[in-house]
């Protein structure tokens, strides 16, 4: 039944009765009604409540949901490997037609050895740390019984098949050596060793930075296409998915709500909570101008909880009766699609939960700026060496504007912010004043008014908030040492701010271990705004939270700018979330400002060939066809940064001895644009004009 | 206009959970034993002199190391004292100092690892410094150094034993206070520029009471172990009291002429008491890992 | 790797200096009168001064210190008060005991805790763990002595199988000797194993739930061959310092074992200095017990920076 050779596999066509309508014959895998339990504490609690789908030969599906909808449990059930309280309460899993529960442990050992890899995030954690690179690599192939110096030598082709340049350099080192590219190519060499029918990826480029994820996406589709491999990748980034997948399938709360071609489904869902979902990405090209971004009210049930009707049915705008008392069957609809909802053809017309004005923005493009830096620098020890974090930043912020700070890994923008906010001193030299006062380098120097002026909210909502302070404490304290209030104003301020960030008086006497994500970061922004702040640095609020629940905080940041004028400095990765949300842009490479001007104008072009390839790598969901731009290499090491313009080993507009020698300077090139490039902004233009119709296949590379 | 009352996790979520934990606590094997165990104890050190059938410290020439019997359960010492009552009254000294000394090593070592974990830098490393010199030297040794520098006695006892177990206690607070250094509410609080008291007292010393908790139970085991030992060596409790360290130290010449009783029993009381407190430590951890 | 090494080394000589410092305050500071302590208070003042001189105690403490830790550097420790011999001698002699017995229970209770510790952690949560975890640890914290009175009962008294002392007759052979040290090794195994069976089992279990342990799995190797390969040689990582930790332990905390025992090793020495109030060979000797300690775990670094990659070769290019 199962063999380890590919031969065999190709050979083998099952042909296994129709359990249901619509199954694909010849498929690789087959998940069949599929019902998993979690044992907690002593009782069984519901994780996944009957889940069918199935990926055919050399087919792409995509597994889509957010936190808790059991998508990363049904991948490692995939393979069998689940948590020892894990309880399979029914529904098999058919791997090339044999079914992975029932088999036994040689069976399963050669499954995973030949037919399914996993590949997840995180690829620095699955190395071993103690065990060299190539060691690793070749274990793969000693499995099926090749001696060392075959195994080694396979090994090393494959790492040339993952695009690594020094493939015997890498072979000989250690996991922590090697950057996150890197490690994820390694990891992909070892899933892709012995041609596996089934690749499965579990967010496999969450915490890669953009440009390099770009390349990890693109090497996988070459690779898919060469060894003609079905891929199965759970994801909660909707855009990623589109990017991928032919097929994709809606996961929420353990059951599958709706599935068909990505395309169909993405452009026209029949399941209110994909409509919810699709309404709270910010789409391309949308800013907080266009309107507030729709959310999903409430949150996923809990794991264990028992549901009679729809899962979906306490949060769904276009609830009825029969929806709580009955759970929907799997509605057939055409081109191959299925629907869980009784309402399927009314999906689109789901109310919409945010309604509201347009928010004008009240940025003053004239006048003093909030916030002036000049010629700010950091530099760091690290090991003896000096490694700069921040090369001679000088930046306004303008009273009433969202300024985004964008940049990947190593682009100094945590830093910028910590040297704003006094945690961290400056080197000698800088200038930062606010509303024309001196901004002393140290917090303890600074005076109760700017303190009160400068605030923060934090990526990890869970780790902002003390756990063992109650909600009214943590609000509270910060009103009594900002603001200096006691007693019944405290009181009664503590109410008013709650209101502003729309969190229930209820929930002032919770822990925030009691509070969803979401709520905690309300609480967070509360405490931030206690002070009635001039300027709020928001290093990447949203990061850590689903979709829908980033949409509503998102929508919470750009009311609360318009009733108090706030400023904000807000740092992301995310281009669709900066785009929504920034009036201005500032682009941040190794240290140095590589681009600043209006949100608008820096998206739209022309602009810095780097911002160019960040904009180029966003995995986005429809919008205006772009050309890909592919950068070569991985960021170089801050502590030995490249000469010349620090950008020029990467850029894909590189000219020539001049970019190696000078460094170009920060030149305002249209007024209110500043770009540091040698590039005349007139050449950029011409280069930059979106190309017609591509004559490529979407996917490949267009140099 | 939906507020947030909709994303609510459900309310009694933590309640719940205690309810939980405190239900399985009672259901489970360890925790019961240990309780029992020290339960008895306690009693014993509280009211065991009104229960005892003789009187422990009076000494009887005439029924010297007698076997045991009818009359005298566990036998009787080498001055005719019945063991029994001895075992029995013994609780007292080392559930006093035990305790107490704990208690003092976990409030003083909290403290140094609270300032030693939050400030860093010079002030974190001569206080490890310190600390290392203190752990670099069984307990043991720095027990009976510092009982002939200070003169055994009651007080002495408590206070060295404390002393000793301070660095441990440290280390392990330190530890736990230089991760929650880097969580975010610890910045959060610097943005409001609070002074350096509030933030180790006031943010991050309710967070590091957890393992504070878990150090105190497995320290208390080895404070009562530190106690019988040191009493023992003759370091410790002083005689007349019947403490069952002093007993051993007086009786367990008598082991190789084949005179177990007036050792084992006092060495039995001893390692039931560690055991049952062992026990209860286990117990909880398990229950509150879970 | 080299750095890291020498700051170790460095930290570790400043360690001993504040040891000293500790040890000569207790020895010196607290007693207050040397020579009044040690005639007890009835003594007569001028023979008390006499002795004070005699012992150099009448000198500014600063200069005591300084004389004395000069003596030690050099290996000049002073002379014992009790035995009139000089301290360095009779640490050599109880040092090769201690070393022995030392050397039976590392060789017997090493391999037997990080055994213990793999099976519990490979069974987590079920009977054998919860077993080994809870019987290991009972054990270990009940008081040595208790252990040895017990193990004495058994072994000697009912059972008479084995000798109740651990000091072989002059001139025997290495069989004979050990058969001496059995009992007291035993005593030591039921202490120490529950503490290195910890250790252990908490390093397996984070090696067994790291993600690099699935991805092994998930290549399709056998169960033996992760654990071999894959879990054991970052799982015993923790273990190498503990291990090192109680060498300290092993040879200068035998106080009470070789005290029942009837062994003349360093604990045996150091309790008569500690009753007897001879603290020139107190000093010196807590001062040997400190230094082996910080020896071990210096080496436990040097072994631990060999075996962990990270350290060895520094971080990313």
């Amino acid at each position: 039944m199962m063999d380890s050779s590919k031969a065999s596999n190709a050979g083998i066509a099952r042909s296994v009765p129709p359990a249901s309508v619509g199954e694909v014959r010849d498929s690789v895998l087959e998940v069949d009604d599929f019902r998993l339990a979690f044992q907690v504490r002593g009782r069984d609690r519901n994780a996944i409540r009957g889940v069918s789908f199935s990926v055919g030969r050399n087919d792409s599906y995509g597994l889509v949901g957010e936190s808790g909808c059991g998508k990363s449990t049904v991948a490692l059930a995939i393979v069998k490997y689940l948590p020892r309280n894990a309880h399979i309460q029914s529904g098999a899993i058919r791997v090339n037609g044999a079914d992975v529960f029932q088999m036994g442990n040689a069976e399963l050992r050669r499954l995973r050895a030949t037919t399914v890899s996993m590949v997840y995030q995180n690829p620095g954690a699955a190395l071993n740390p103690a065990i060299r690179v190539g060691d690793q690599v070749a274990e793969t192939f000693r499995v099926s019984g090749s001696h060392r110096a075959e195994a080694l030598a396979r090994a090393r082709a494959m790492l040339v098949k993952v695009q690594i340049a020094d493939p015997d350099g890498v072979m000989r080192r250690y996991p922590h050596q090697l950057s996150g590219g890197m490690q994820q190519r390694v990891v992909i060499a070892m899933a892709l060793a012995h041609n596996p029918a089934l690749l499965i990826l579990d967010e496999p480029t969450t915490g890669l930075d953009a440009t390099v994820e770009a390349e990890v996406l693109d090497l996988i589709v070459a690779l898919r296409k060469e060894f003609g491999i079905s891929i199965l990748l759970i994801s909660h980034n909707l855009g990623l998915v589109a990017r991928m997948c032919r097929r994709i399938g809606v996961l929420y709360a353990g059951r599958l709500v709706e599935e068909g071609s990505s395309d169909a489904v993405l452009s026209d869902p029949r399941h209110p909570y994909t409509v919810g979902l699709l309404r709270a990405v910010p789409r391309w090209g949308t800013s907080k101008s266009h309107g507030l971004l729709d959310t999903i009210p409430g949150l996923p049930p809990a794991i264990g909880a028992n549901i009679p009707g729809c899962v979906f049915a306490d949060r769904c705008g276009l609830v009825q009766d029969i929806c709580q008392q009955q759970e929907p069957q799997l509605f057939e609809l055409d081109g191959g699609r299925t629907s869980r909802c009784f309402f399927h053809e009314k999906a689109h017309l789901l109310p919409t939960v945010e309604a509201g004005p347009k928010i004008a923005s009240r940025a003053m493009a004239v006048g003093a700026p909030l916030v002036r830096v000049e010629h700010l620098s950091k530099t760091f020890r690290q090991d003896g060496h000096p490694v700069k974090g921040v090369v001679d930043v000088s930046l306004s912020i303008r009273p009433g504007e969202a300024l985004g700070l964008v940049g990947e890994s190593g682009s100094g923008k945590t830093t910028l912010a910590r040297v704003l906010l006094g945690l961290t001193p400056p080197d000698a030299g800088a200038t930062i004043d606010i509303e024309g006062k001196a901004l002393r380098p140290q917090i303890s120097d600074r005076p109760d008014d700017q303190i009160r002026a400068l605030q923060m909210v934090f990526q990890n909502p869970g780790g902002s908030l003390n756990r063992r302070h109650s909600v009214r404490r943590i609000i509270g304290r910060a009103l009594t040492r900002l603001i200096g209030l006691a007693g019944r104003a405290r009181e009664q301020r503590i109410l008013e701010l709650a209101q502003s960030v729309r969190l229930d008086r209820a929930l002032l006497d919770l822990w925030p271990v009691q509070l969803s994500g979401g709520l905690k970061q309300r609480v967070a922004i509360a405490r931030a705004f206690a002070g009635e702040p001039r300027l709020v640095i928001a290093d990447e609020p949203t990061s850590a939270l689903d979709v829908s629940v980033q949409a509503a905080i998102l929508n919470l940041l750009v009311k609360l700018q318009a009733d108090k004028g706030v400023t904000y400095l807000f740092i992301s990765h995310d281009l669709g979330v900066v785009r929504y949300l920034s009036d201005r842009i500032a682009v941040l490479y190794l240290g140095r400002l590589m681009e600043v001007g209006d949100a608008e104008t820096v998206f739209q072009g022309p602009h810095h060939p780097y911002t160019e390839a960040l904009l180029s790598a966003a995995p986005i969901l429809k919008g205006e066809a772009r050309e890909r731009i592919r950068l070569h290499g991985e960021i170089p090491n801050a502590s030995a940064p490249p000469s010349g313009c620090v950008f020029h080993t990467r850029c894909p507009r590189f000219i020539g001895d001049i970019c190696v020698k000078e460094e170009p300077p920060l030149a305002e090139q249209e007024p209110g644009h500043f770009i540091r490039c040698h590039h005349p902004i007139e050449e950029l233009r011409r280069m930059q004009r979106p190309a017609p119709a591509p004559a490529t296949v979407p996917g490949e590379p267009s140099r | 206009m939906a507020t947030a009352i909709d994303e609510l996790v459900a309310l009694p979520a933590r309640q719940v959970a205690r309810r939980e934990r405190l239900r399985l606590l009672w259901r489970s094997p360890t925790f019961l034993v240990g309780l029992v165990v020290v339960a008895f104890w306690v009693l014993c050190a509280l009211v065991g002199r009104l229960l005892v059938p003789h009187d422990p410290y009076l000494p009887d020439l005439l029924s010297r190391l007698k076997p045991p019997s009818a009359a005298h359960w566990f036998g009787t010492d080498d001055i005719g004292r019945d063991v029994f009552s001895r075992v029995i009254v013994g609780a007292r000294g080392i559930l006093t100092v035990a305790p107490l000394a704990t208690l003092l090593g976990t409030v003083a070592g909290t403290s140094i690892g609270l300032v030693a974990g939050y400030f860093r830098g010079i002030v974190d490393e001569v206080l490890m410094r310190v600390v290392d010199a203190f752990l670099a030297v069984p307990v043991v040794i720095t027990g009976m150094l510092g009982l002939v520098a200070l003169g055994p006695s009651t007080a002495t006892l408590i206070l060295v034993i404390g002393f000793v177990f301070t660095p441990l206690i440290a280390r392990t607070v330190r530890a736990a206070v230089l991760a929650e250094r880097e969580m975010e509410y610890v910045q959060a609080g610097r943005l409001r520029k609070e002074n350096a008291l509030y933030m180790m007292f006031v943010e991050i010393l309710p967070n590091v009471l957890g393992p504070v908790l878990v150090e105190f139970t497995v320290r208390l085991g080895y404070a009562i172990f530190a106690t019988a030992t040191l009493s023992f060596l003759g370091f410790g409790i002083q005689p007349p009291a019947a403490d069952w360290g002093l007993n051993l130290h007086d009786q367990y010449i008598y082991l190789t002429g084949g005179l177990w009783w007036p050792v084992l029993f006092p060495a039995l009381a001893i390692a039931t008491l560690v055991v049952g407190v062992n026990l209860l430590a286990d117990g909880l951890a398990q229950v509150y890992e879970r | 790797m080299g750095r890291f090494l020498l700051r170790r080394f460095g930290l570790a000589l400043v360690t001993l200096w504040l040891l000293s410092i500790i040890v000569f305050v207790a020895a010196h500071v607290f007693p207050g009168d040397v020579g009044r302590r040690i005639l007890g208070p009835f003594a007569d003042p001028a023979a008390v001064a006499s002795l004070n001189h005699q012992l150099g105690t009448d000198q500014p403490i600063l200069s005591q210190y300084w004389s004395w830790l000069s003596g030690a550097v050099t290996g000049h420790l002073g002379t014992s008060l009790n035995y009139r011999d000089s301290v360095a001698s009779l640490l050599g002699r109880a040092i090769g005991n201690s070393a022995k017995l030392g050397v039976v229970a590392f060789v017997l209770v090493v391999p037997l805790g990080i055994l213990g510790g793999i099976v519990a952690a490979l069974n987590r949560d079920r009977f054998l763990d919860r077993f080994i975890t809870v019987a290991g640890l009972s054990a270990a914290v009940i008081p040595e002595f208790v252990w040895a009175i017990v193990v004495i009962i058994l072994f000697g008294v009912v059972l008479r199988v084995l000798p109740v002392t651990a000091q072989a007759p002059e001139g025997s052979g290495v069989l004979t000797q050990l058969e001496y040290l059995i009992l007291p090794a035993i005593a030591l195994v039921l202490v120490l194993f529950g503490y290195i069976a910890r250790i252990t089992r908490a390093g397996m279990i984070e090696a067994l739930d790291a993600d690099y342990t699935r991805t092994a799995v998930l290549k399709g190797l056998s169960w033996a061959t992760v654990i071999r390969r894959h879990v054991l040689r970052n799982a015993l990582l923790p273990t190498v310092a503990v291990v090192a930790s109680q060498t300290g332990y092993l040879i200068g905390g035998l106080v009470v074992i070789e005290l029942i025992f009837n062994y003349p090793g360093i604990g045996y020495l150091l309790f008569t200095a500690a009753q007897k109030k001879d603290f020139p060979l107190l000093q010196g000797g807590v001062m040997f017990v400190g230094l082996v300690y910080l020896t071990a775990t210096l080496l436990a670094d040097i072994a631990y920076s060999l075996l962990n990659p990270r350290i060895r070769y520094g971080s990313a290019e």
